[in-house]
Parts: C-alpha cells; structure tokens; sequence
C-alpha cells in the first residue's frame, strides 16, 4: 500500500518534471526536425551524388551530376533569367513599397482604407486565380496590349518574345508591394516626430529629411525586407509555371522551374537535387554578402 | 485665406492621387470580377469598363460544373480538407514547441531552439525533393498526408513568433499558478494558451492563406482530379477552356478568392497587426 503510493508519487515527480516538460512538449518540432528536415537534407546529398529516376535503384555516379551543371545550357540560363528577375523586381518592389508607406503616414482617417487598397493586391497575388488573370491581361488580345494600340502603339507580343516575356512577371511581383508596405508603415510610426521638427528647425527639406533621417532610421527594416524578398523572389515558381511555362526559349524558366521541371517531369531526381544544393549556396551567398554590405548601410541605434 | 486654399488644393491632389494610383492598383482584381459577369465578346473587346452589359452570373452555373464529370464542390471540399487540418494542426504544435522553448527550462533546449531557426533559413525547395523520395518510399503520394503531415511538427516560422508573444505574457503569472498548486501542463492549458490568442488568430489567418493557395505541393502529391483542391482545378480549367469560356474561368477565379476575403474582412485587424509586428510574407 505504502509502496504503491510512493511509486505513484515518483511517478507524478517524473512526469512533472522540467526535462519530461520540455522535451514533450517540443517533440513534434524534435520529430519533424530530424526526420522531415535533417534525414532528407543528408539523403539529398547522397542523392545528388547519384543517378536516380525513382523506379530503377539509385546509381552513384560521383560529382558528374554537379559537372553536368556547368555544360547544362539552360541551367547556365535559368540562372541568368532568375538573377535578371531577383535584382530588378526586388529593389522595384521595396521602392514602391517604401514610397507609398511615406506617402500614407499623412494623418487622415482615410489611410487605412487606402492602406487596405493597396495590401489586397499582395494579399491574394499568391494565388492561381490572380495568375491567370494576369495571363489574360497580357495576352495578345489582352487589355494591356488594347490600351497600347489605344494610345496609338503597336501590339506586342508579351509571353511571345524572349525580350518582353520576363516583363508582365517583374510588374506583378512588384504589384504586390502590399506586405513589405505595412512592415515599412509599422517602422515609419517608430520614428520620433521630435527629428524631424528639429530638421525642419536646421532648415532641411522634405526630401533632404527623408533621405538624412527617414532612411536611416527604417534601414534595419530594409536589411530585413531586402532578404527575406530577395529569397522569395528566388523561389519563383507558380507565376513562371502557370503564365510561362518558363518561354519562350527558356527566357522566363526560372531556377525553381527547372528544378521542378528536371525532377517531376523527366524524373531525373540525382541532377535536380545537385540543382537545389548549388541553389542553395547561390542563395546563401547573396544573402551572406547583403548581410556583409549592411554594417556599411543599416543604422542601429544604440541599446536597441 | 491663401494658405487655407494652398491647403485644401493639396489636400485634393494628395488624395486624388493616392485614389488614382489605387484604382489601378486594385483594377486587375476588379477585371477579374467583372469578367466573372461578362461573355467572351465583352471580355475581350479591350474595354476598360468595368460594369457588365448584363449580368451574366449564368458563368457560376457553368463554371461550378467544372470539367471531367468532377464539379467546383468537391474541389472546394478537398481545399478546405487539406487547409484545415493543416492549419489546425500547425496552430496546436506550434503553441506547444513554443511554450516548450520559451517557459521550460531544461538541458537541450537552446540547441533545438538554434535548430528551429536554422529551419527558417532553409528553402523549402531544397528538401522538396528528398522528401517527395521519402514519400514514394513510404507510399503516400497520391494522398493528402504529405500535403498535411508536415504540419503536425510546428512550422518555425510560427514557433518563433508566439514565442515572441509569449515574452509578454508576466511570468508571475505562472508562479502564481504554479504555486497554487497547478502543473506545468495546466499552466500551458489554463494561462498561456487562452492568452496567446492574438497570436494563434494571426497563425490561423496566415497558414489559411498559405495553404489555401498551396500550388506547388498538390501539384507534385496528388495525381488523381478527384483528389484535387480548388487551385489545380483552375489552373486545369484554364488550360481546358481558355479558348472557349473566360467568363466560367473568370467566375471559379473570383469564387476561389472569396474564403482568403472573407477571413480579410473579418480579422483584417488581426492580421494587420500580426503582419507589422512580425513581418512575414512575400
């Protein structure tokens, strides 16, 4: 009797335990981490190192996967057309972003209906349904190209020519600033209004305030904007998949595309995984030397 | 009495601006919904006006059948599956692993806290192909557990950002509890958890959307159209019908959109702020 109560208790002691607690607790993410994320890391390694198709067993064929790569012609191009994309539709996006943020800290209780207006575009920008309008605005006998001819312009054949294909896709990720906009507003507002009364004290313009104190101040929500668009963008796939196709001539066939492409239509799943591997040390590098160049340009203020 | 002028003449183009601009912004949306109410003759005749010249909602009625013997509904059905077990689920883990890292102390846990961020930095496409192998292997594709099972495990992205609530929650809270005799586990149940839920309502919104716009994933697990959710569907009734009924495609389109503007209008609040003060998404 008096055995059986002191077991339980041990038991209860056991049970509530800080380590019982905790490790119960994180579990799932223990579970996941090491066999959704660590496990398949390290198979795609191996992987990467073989010639696989998913019916015939895996044949090791050393580093000729990451060899490959280097002769791949449409990889060397996949590569171009997604830096061309990372690098204009990036900077494009947070310029806007941070434009209409500025534009909407005037006091007015119409600001957040516009703040709205302007969110909804990157709200549902994500979906299918907006891909193929934006497909069919830009078709041949879209409205894009009517408004042109209106305007006394000549059609242009947007998903048809290598130089214009890219176009309609910057246009629509830059149209949806929307979210990078509402992290710059919530920046904006942290900003005392004493700085810029002393600015315009000192004299200073409107743009000469913005550029000496606005910019500054926001430049950590920058760095942060900067990365985490810069790693979406390299992401790009449903736009290219759904309103491309990666065409023509491969001039919208981004790197996730191919990767797609390489893996779930030719089954060539040993080259897509060397593919994901060197997309990830691209991707690691740009962010390594953005995080580099930030000392030069991101303003921490003291004791932040 | 200039200055006023001068104010007001501001006032009128700051405003008037913003609204053009704003209208532009949102004019492909607006084309969208009134495409769903026009026939291919109005759609294409390069008009930018947006009123119907009738109102065809007969486009819903033809396009809710949609293709291949298989109607809108039991696309609408599978999305709203996959989208709420996934986000049910992802909700409940997270608020455990995150009460786990931030309110328990024990030995390892700031290890799996470095591991949980290191995730964050991770490409989802980099282990996409791996773990698509693991699931051949497995002999689930073609089901709806790779699409949901991940969700079980806590998403990092989520994790982190109800820990950063949490810091707000007092910790005398829990002394208290814990000295009237409450355990860590009602601790968790009784204080934390009905306290964290500005922060469980911005999860709920945020995986909603994510996974009810999910492409890629159903695109790559499931093979089978009756197993479809809503966004391969149009993607298919695209490419089936665009040369015959943009109006059909335009009215799935827009009905596709109406549970992410429904959520938006009811917890636009919530999400506003869980989106400026975690600052996520692309």
């Amino acid at each position: 009797m008096n055995k059986s109560k002191s077991t339980k208790r041990s038991m209860r002691s056991i049970i509530n335990n800080d380590i019982t607690v905790g490790y119960l607790f994180a579990a799932p993410f223990i579970i996941g981490f090491l066999g959704f994320t660590i496990i398949p890391m390290l198979t795609s390694v191996y992987y990467s190192l073989t010639d696989y198709n998913l019916v015939i067993k895996e044949q090791w064929v050393g580093f000729s996967n990451y060899f490959r790569l280097f002769s791949d012609e449409r990889f060397l191009k996949s590569v171009r057309v997604t830096l061309i994309y990372v690098f204009t539709s990036v900077p494009l996006k947070l310029a806007f972003a941070l434009i209409v943020a500025y534009l909407l800290t005037r006091k007015s209780n119409m600001v957040s209906f516009y703040r709205t207006i302007y969110y909804l575009p990157s709200l549902i920008g994500g979906s299918i349904a907006v891909a193929i309008v934006w497909k069919e605005l830009f078709a041949t006998k879209g409205l894009i190209n009517s408004i042109i001819v209106q305007l006394g312009g000549t059609k242009v054949s947007w998903f048809g020519d290598q130089k214009f294909a890219m176009i309609p896709l910057i246009i629509m990720s830059v149209w949806q600033f929307g979210s990078s906009m509402i992290i710059f507003a919530a920046g904006l507002k942290e900003i005392p209004a004493t700085y810029y009364e002393a600015a315009k004290i000192d004299g200073a313009g409107k743009l000469q305030s913005f550029i000496k104190i606005t910019l500054p101040c926001l430049s950590p929500i920058i760095l942060y904007n900067l990365v985490m668009q810069t790693i979406s963008a390299f992401m790009a796939f449903t736009q290219a998949f759904v309103i491309t196709k990666g065409g023509p001539n491969d001039a919208t066939n981004f790197y996730a595309l191919y990767v797609y492409n390489q893996a779930f239509k030719y089954y060539d799943m040993g080259y897509a995984s060397a593919m994901s591997w060197v997309m990830l040390m691209v991707m690691s590098v740009i962010t390594f030397i953005i995080f580099k160049t930030s000392n030069f340009w991101v303003f921490e203020e003291a004791g932040s | 009495m200039g200055m006023k002028w001068k104010g007001r003449i501001s006032a009128i183009c700051y405003h008037g601006f913003i609204l053009i601009i704003g209208l532009i912004m949102i004019y492909p949306i607006l084309w969208m919904l009134s495409g769903s109410l026009k026939n291919n003759t109005e759609i294409l005749n390069g008009s930018l006006n947006l009123i119907p010249p009738a109102w065809r909602w007969e486009n819903y009625v033809t396009g809710f059948r949609g293709f291949g013997g298989i109607g809108f509904d039991v696309y609408f059905k599978n999305s709203f599956r996959i989208t709420i077990i996934a986000t049910a689920a992802t909700v409940i883990s997270s608020a455990c692993v995150a009460y786990s890292f931030s309110r328990v102390k024990y030995c390892g846990r700031s290890i799996w806290f470095t591991a949980m961020l290191c995730t964050m930095m991770i490409p989802s496409q980099i282990i996409l192909i791996p773990q698509y192998i693991l699931y051949n292997r497995l002999g689930v594709v073609g089901t709806i557990i790779p699409l949901v099972l991940p969700h079980f495990f806590g998403q990092a992205f989520f994790i982190y950002q109800m820990m950063q609530f949490m810091k707000g929650i007092p910790r005398e809270l829990d002394e208290a509890a814990r000295i009237d005799g409450c355990s860590k586990y009602s601790i968790f149940a009784r204080i934390v958890l009905p306290l964290l839920k500005p922060s469980l309502i911005t999860t709920i919104i945020i995986q909603f959307y994510w996974k009810w716009d999910d492409f890629m994933g159903p695109l790559i697990y499931l093979n089978k159209p009756q197993s479809y959710p809503v966004s391969i569907a149009i993607k298919l009734f695209a490419d089936a019908s665009s040369t015959t009924d943009y109006g059909a495609m335009f009215a799935m389109s827009t009905l596709s959109l109406v549970p992410v503007f429904l959520i938006f209008l009811f917890l636009n609040n919530y999400l506003v702020d869980g989106v400026s003060t975690s600052g996520l998404k692309g």
